[in-house]
């Protein structure tokens, strides 16, 4: 079917791993043409069974890799081939693709199956299931290409996607303003991975990875720099870094499991793969890596301290989504790309897990976001408390779930690798972490209940939509492990010949340096768990004095510190003024010479018109006047009075 | 013998005639009477062309070939022009040169 | 049926039409059918023309060449290479496309009338693509002129006086001094008696040609070209014309006739003066990329439908412009490559506006919304077509600009601000087009329908089968673009070859 070729043996189902993504394309097609009327709710058991299956091929091309499979290319044609530019539709199979390609389809695969209960009674059911199975696509694209255009497709596919699952409910405006938002400012950080992948083409005459990657040396650092920030730009926009964050908490208008899977595991998460996969170009620009840690720092702190406050708790999510793809970033930037993608993986199984707890919680409420409108339902949703709780767990950092593992990581790689301020930063953060975390499960599920009649109403979600929980509790329990011993586990070993195809040095830090990093982690965040508790299981220090207390600070927090207001909609506004003074310019000026051209025609005309009298002895006179004037000139230049 | 005609006079003659019919196709209104003077500005022309033929015309008489091709010219002009009087003759008994203004731009 | 002649079959298919026509010219019905055949007939022709074509040859194919006017130098001469033939069939499909539409009730009086001006509009496109004797170009490039003038002033809208009056009078105005180039370029083709309006001899003769000649020769051709794209400044008249045009006439207008601008770039005007090229580049890639953002900025604020997508034509024609000036191979590819997928996509567009506008006779923004309620069908259409009007990858929009930026950022002037500058400004374009595009999306088609739309329906299976022939190429050639590029990358390295090639540059 296609041909396949790599450094090592190809594996039994390396060759087919373009099924991968051809099992959600057919989904989409098929539930696309024929889901309104043939198909209805089984759009949703189809598209569910194609994410599956893509997801054991997945594990299958994942064992290959891991037996030995190495840097596989497997091209199914060419696809644009213009002079020197040649750039083919093939997929590149190495350990970095394999992982991605594990988290997204089993993450996905178990956001479907959700998916199939949470929208059950929603009259756009089958459009539902015709957009995610296509977004999968687009993301499988993204993940495998062996080349940054047809990454670019992908890349490109997922913010389609993502416009079209934002604004699902498009009757209501919000959502279609959302999704709006959301593709704009994608297209603004998708303007620079255009200028980057332009400029790795002018510079090292490919796009292809393997062989821009082979020729790093090439390159000065100058326009090295320059193509890693363009690169770094377009990351920015798709997992939502300062400063194109703004997208993500108003994507919160989609449906929950799209919240889920685009906006927390997998669309967001594209950034850093791109980064990551990118690593030969930044770790060889010299200073980019430096500012992408630094953003990914702020970025990191600037959201936790927004999510501290927030009432809504797909906003909490959202908020926190940012600030944990603030690490991974900061993982990337101090130089340790493999604890930004053992994040990015565990991240994906808890937080994935958070949101589509949230939803079941929504579920469960009639709708209802907002919580202080809920409490104590623990008691009515113990499946749904008991995996969130792990999950925050994780999200907190806690020992031993899979967060800590990973988190604890990139917090360390940022002290090991020489950047104390990020890595006190990332240590405050995760108190931040802990804290804003344990609220929003309080708030939820303990305490007394605060609309006695939705809680009434409340009940534990149906099995759809609970055992898509509990596998991914057992994951955000489980993932960690692959990073285990710290520095020295599974993964560390698996990743480094995708990350760096010409070797690295490996530094391992004693033990004793990555057991007191751990600590201060954990004591960070059960600090912050602490605090959580004291405040709202037994009021001390009461939240409502706090807020009092502190006043101005806590109204920036909760305005989200005013960005939508003051940057966004401004920028709007000078924006719609500009283009309306362009109109005015165009129709006045420009087209205004035209029309006065046309009306300084028609003067002329009117004016010469006064000489047609209709008068015979008029024209008469005109044509002596003539002849005389031919006589007067002829005589004068040919007797030589008149000179020429 | 009879003294020969100075050339002078012929064109003398020629150009008064010429300047009268100016005149009066200028300032007639007259349709009839305008197309009597382009006649006489005709033959103005006519007898300076005689004239000039006679005096320099040694091998031929290329300038009185050249009247009758004006005779021809004029007649039908004429002829025309006397068709159009007549026919705006049959809506107003004179035609005034200056009521026919329908062409007025 | 292989006949030799198969470019002057192309020509006169439409011409034999008019005989049937004629005939029945009372019917209604007749009328319709014979335009429908005919156009059909002539599709089918271009595609034999199509399937003959040998890839990978960058020179005229299948030339047809015989004395017309000897004493002037005139031949009739015709011949297609890699960047006419895709133009030519997509002129065909276009204008059967816009027939068929036609016929399902758009254009109701004086129907035989219409069919004749569309058919002499079909010569003159076609002819223009294939003519290659500048004064047989010439008068194909006026022949377009005269029926688009009845199209508009007469089935068109409100102010469609004004409309088609503006755009026949600016065209001509450009393509009078065109003439005035041409009449130039024959006298300095060689010595009385000797000269010539042949375009394969010119290109051999044209070293002949002074260095200021070809800079004043040059402006004369890229004044009547420029007016026609549109460029910026001279572009006023598109958005009035295709206001006022009724859905056929905008989907030609969009779709074939700005394409002779740049066909005409590349045909004419860069081959044959390499010089006066290199002389006014810096202005055009200005022009270019001014085209792009302000016609993207212009359009976002369009309350009309039609007016907006009309802006939409200069800011894609702007990346044409682009493409062709930075005389680079991905450029140049790029731009023949927008110009087919612009044709297509915009024609579909103007297709689906006009399809709404019957139906809701509503042109106003601000009038419309909610419409994805109650047609699904008709949204997934607009959709497709919207995407790949933003050059969403995957659809064919995306090749183009994409290969057109390439070359933008390789553009390497020996003065002022190169590919480097220009190249990010123009990629701007490409964030600008999503701002419009989406929001126009949204407000026409999201939130909740009026009550006045409630009950229209989607889409007649006629117009769907309008649509779907440039639902399919778009896709395909967004997915495939590779044969495609095939057949016009050897003509394009060519016409750049002679534009580079031979020139002294003055700096």
């Amino acid at each position: 079917m296609s041909a396949a070729e790599g450094t090592g043996a190809a594996g039994t189902f390396v060759p087919f791993v373009w099924l991968i993504a051809a099992f959600p394309l057919a989904a989409f097609l098929i539930n696309g043409l024929f889901g309104k009327r043939w198909l209805g709710q089984r759009s949703g058991w189809l598209a569910s069974a194609s994410i599956g299956a893509s997801a054991l091929l997945s594990i299958g091309v994942f064992s290959d890799v891991l037996r030995g499979a190495t840097s596989t290319t497997v091209t199914l044609y060419r696809w644009i081939g213009v002079g020197d530019l040649r750039v083919d539709v093939a997929a590149l199979v190495d350990p970095l693709s394999a992982v991605m390609l594990l988290v997204v389809t089993v993450v996905s695969f178990l956001v479907h199956v959700y998916s199939i209960g949470y929208m059950e009674h929603d009259h756009g059911f089958y459009r539902f299931f015709t957009w995610l199975p296509l977004f999968v696509f687009a993301m499988l694209i993204l993940v495998l290409a062996d080349n940054y255009l047809l990454m670019f497709v992908g890349w490109e596919g997922v913010g389609l996607c993502s416009y079209l699952l934002i604004g699902f409910w498009f009757e209501r405006p919000e959502p279609v303003f959302a999704a709006k938002k959301a593709f704009v400012m994608n297209r603004v950080g998708d303007w620079g991975f255009m200028i980057g992948m332009i400029l790795t083409f002018l510079v090292f005459g490919s796009m292809n990875f393997t062989e821009v990657f082979g020729q790093v040396e090439i390159a000065e650092q100058g326009v090295l720099g320059l193509i890693c920030l363009a690169f770094f730009l377009g990351a920015t926009g798709k997992s939502a870094q300062l400063p194109l964050y703004s997208w993500l908490p108003d994507a919160m208008e989609g449906p929950t499991p799209v919240s889920a899977l685009i906006h927390a595991a997998t669309m967001v998460t594209g950034g850093v793969y791109l980064v990551a996969r990118s690593t030969p170009l930044f770790e060889a620009a010299g200073g980019v890596l430096v500012v992408v840690g630094a953003v990914g720092a702020v970025t990191a702190i600037f959201a936790a301290t927004i999510a501290l406050v927030q009432t809504d708790i797909k906003r909490v999510m959202a908020y926190s989504t940012v600030s944990q793809l603030g690490y991974m970033f900061l993982a990337l930037g101090v130089g340790a790309p493999i604890a930004a993608i053992f994040h990015l993986a565990t991240h994906a199984f808890f937080k994935a897990l958070l949101f589509l707890g949230s939803g079941s919680v929504i579920h469960a409420m009639a709708g209802e976001q907002d919580m202080r409108k809920m409490g104590g339902l623990r008691r009515k949703m113990p499946l749904t408390y008991w995996t969130m709780l792990i999950a925050g767990g994780a999200l907190a950092a806690v020992p031993p779930l899979a967060g800590f593992w990973s988190k604890d990581e990139v917090v360390g790689a940022a002290f090991t690798n020489g950047y104390p301020i990020l890595w006190t930063i990332g240590v405050f953060t995760g108190g931040l972490t802990a804290f804003y975390v344990t609220r929003a499960l309080w708030l939820t599920f303990h305490g007394e209940p605060r609309d006695r009649h939705l809680y009434d109403h409340a009940h534990e979600s149906p099995r759809l939509m609970t055992a898509p929980l509990v596998v991914l509790g057992v994951g955000s329990v489980l993932a960690g492990f692959v990073g285990v011993p710290p520095e020295d586990g599974f993964l560390h070993r698996f990743l480094p010949e995708a990350l760096y195809p010409h070797g690295h040095e490996v530094h391992q830090p004693q033990l004793a340096v990555i057991a007191g990093l751990a600590a201060t982690s954990v004591f960070a965040g059960l600090i912050g768990i602490f605090i959580g508790l004291s405040m709202y299981a037994r009021r001390r220090p009461d939240p409502a004095a706090v807020r009092r207390a502190a006043g101005p600070v806590h109204r920036l927090l909760e305005n989200k510190y005013y960005v939508d207001e003051l940057l966004d909609r401004r920028f709007v506004d000078l924006s719609k003024a500009f283009a309306g003074a362009s109109w005015a310019f165009d129709a006045h000026i420009v087209d205004g010479i035209v029309n006065r051209i046309g009306w300084a025609f028609g003067l002329a005309g009117s004016g010469l018109r006064r000489l047609q009298t209709g008068l015979v002895g008029n024209y008469a006179l005109s044509i002596v006047a003539g002849v005389l004037a031919i006589i007067v000139l002829y005589g004068g230049y040919a007797t030589g009075v008149l000179r020429r | 013998m009879t003294p020969a005609v100075p050339l002078g006079a012929f064109i003398a003659v020629s150009a008064a005639l010429f300047f009268i019919g100016c005149a009066g196709v200028l300032t007639r209104r007259n349709a009839v009477v305008i197309l009597m003077c382009v006649e006489l500005m005709l033959n103005a022309a006519n007898l300076a062309l005689v004239a000039f033929s006679r005096r320099y015309g040694a091998t031929d008489e290329r300038g009185s070939v050249f009247v009758v091709f004006v005779f021809v010219v004029a007649a039908a002009e004429v002829a025309v022009g006397l068709a159009i009087v007549l026919s705006a003759y049959r809506t107003r008994p004179v035609v005034n040169v200056d009521e026919a203004r329908a062409m007025k731009g | 049926m292989s006949p030799s002649n198969i470019l002057t079959i192309l020509i006169v298919i439409p011409l034999l039409g008019l005989i049937p026509l004629v005939v029945f010219w009372r019917s209604r019905r007749a009328a319709y059918q014979v335009a429908i055949v005919t156009t059909a007939v002539e599709f089918v022709a271009s595609l034999v023309m199509l399937a003959r074509f040998k890839v990978g040859e960058a020179g005229f194919q299948m030339v047809e060449s015989a004395p017309w006017l000897p004493s002037f130098g005139i031949r009739y001469e015709l011949g297609v290479d890699g960047i006419s033939v895709l133009l030519v069939v997509m002129t065909t499909l276009l204008t059967l496309i816009s027939v068929v539409y036609s016929s399902g009730g758009a254009i109701k009086e004086r129907v035989s009338e219409f069919v004749a001006a569309f058919l002499l509009l079909e010569v003159g496109m076609v002819g223009v693509f294939l003519a290659l004797d500048l004064f047989l170009f010439y008068i194909f490039f006026e022949l377009m002129l005269i029926p688009m003038y009845l199209i508009i002033g007469i089935w068109g809208g409100q102010r469609r006086v004004y409309a088609t009056l503006k755009f026949v009078l600016f065209t001509l105005a450009g393509s009078l001094l065109m003439l005035v180039g041409i009449i130039a370029v024959y006298i300095a083709s060689g010595d009385p008696g000797d000269r010539t309006l042949s375009l394969p001899l010119l290109i051999e003769r044209r070293a002949s040609f002074a260095l200021e000649f070809q800079v004043w020769v040059f402006l004369a051709f890229a004044l009547a070209f420029g007016i026609k794209m549109p460029m910026v400044p001279v572009h006023t008249w598109l958005p009035d014309a295709h206001v006022e045009a009724p859905t056929a006439g905008s989907i030609i207008l969009a779709g074939v006739l700005l394409k002779a601008g740049g066909y005409g770039f590349l045909r004419f005007a860069l081959p044959l003066f390499p010089y006066g090229t290199q002389f006014w580049l810096p202005v055009l890639i200005f022009l270019s990329v001014v085209a792009i953002v302000y016609g993207a900025i212009v359009s976002a604020v369009q309350k009309d439908l039609k007016k907006l997508v009309a802006y939409s034509s200069v800011a894609h024609m702007g990346f044409v412009t682009l493409g062709i000036f930075v005389l680079d191979l991905q450029g140049g590819v790029g731009a023949t490559l927008q110009m087919l997928n612009h044709g297509i996509v915009t024609g579909a567009l103007f297709l689906l506006v006009g399809i709404q506008y019957e139906k809701t006779h509503r042109r106003l923004i601000a009038d419309l919304g909610g419409l994805a309620n109650r047609w699904p069908l008709y949204t997934v259409f607009f959709g497709v077509f919207t995407l790949a009007s933003l050059g969403l990858p995957g659809l064919n929009g995306f090749v183009g600009e994409f290969l057109v930026l390439l070359g933008a950022f390789s553009f390497n002037p020996p003065t002022g601000p190169g590919g480097l500058f220009w190249g990010p400004v123009a990629a701007i374009g490409v964030i600008l087009a999503a701002v419009y595009l989406l929001w126009m999306f949204q407000r026409v088609m999201f939130g909740t329908v009026r009550e006045a739309y409630r009950a229209l329906p989607d889409l007649s299976p006629l117009e769907v089968a309008c649509a779907v022939p440039l639902l399919a190429l778009t896709v395909v050639m967004g997915v495939f673009p590779q044969p495609f590029i095939a057949i016009i990358e050897p003509s394009v390295a060519r016409v750049i070859a002679l534009a580079t090639g031979g020139a002294v540059a003055i700096r």
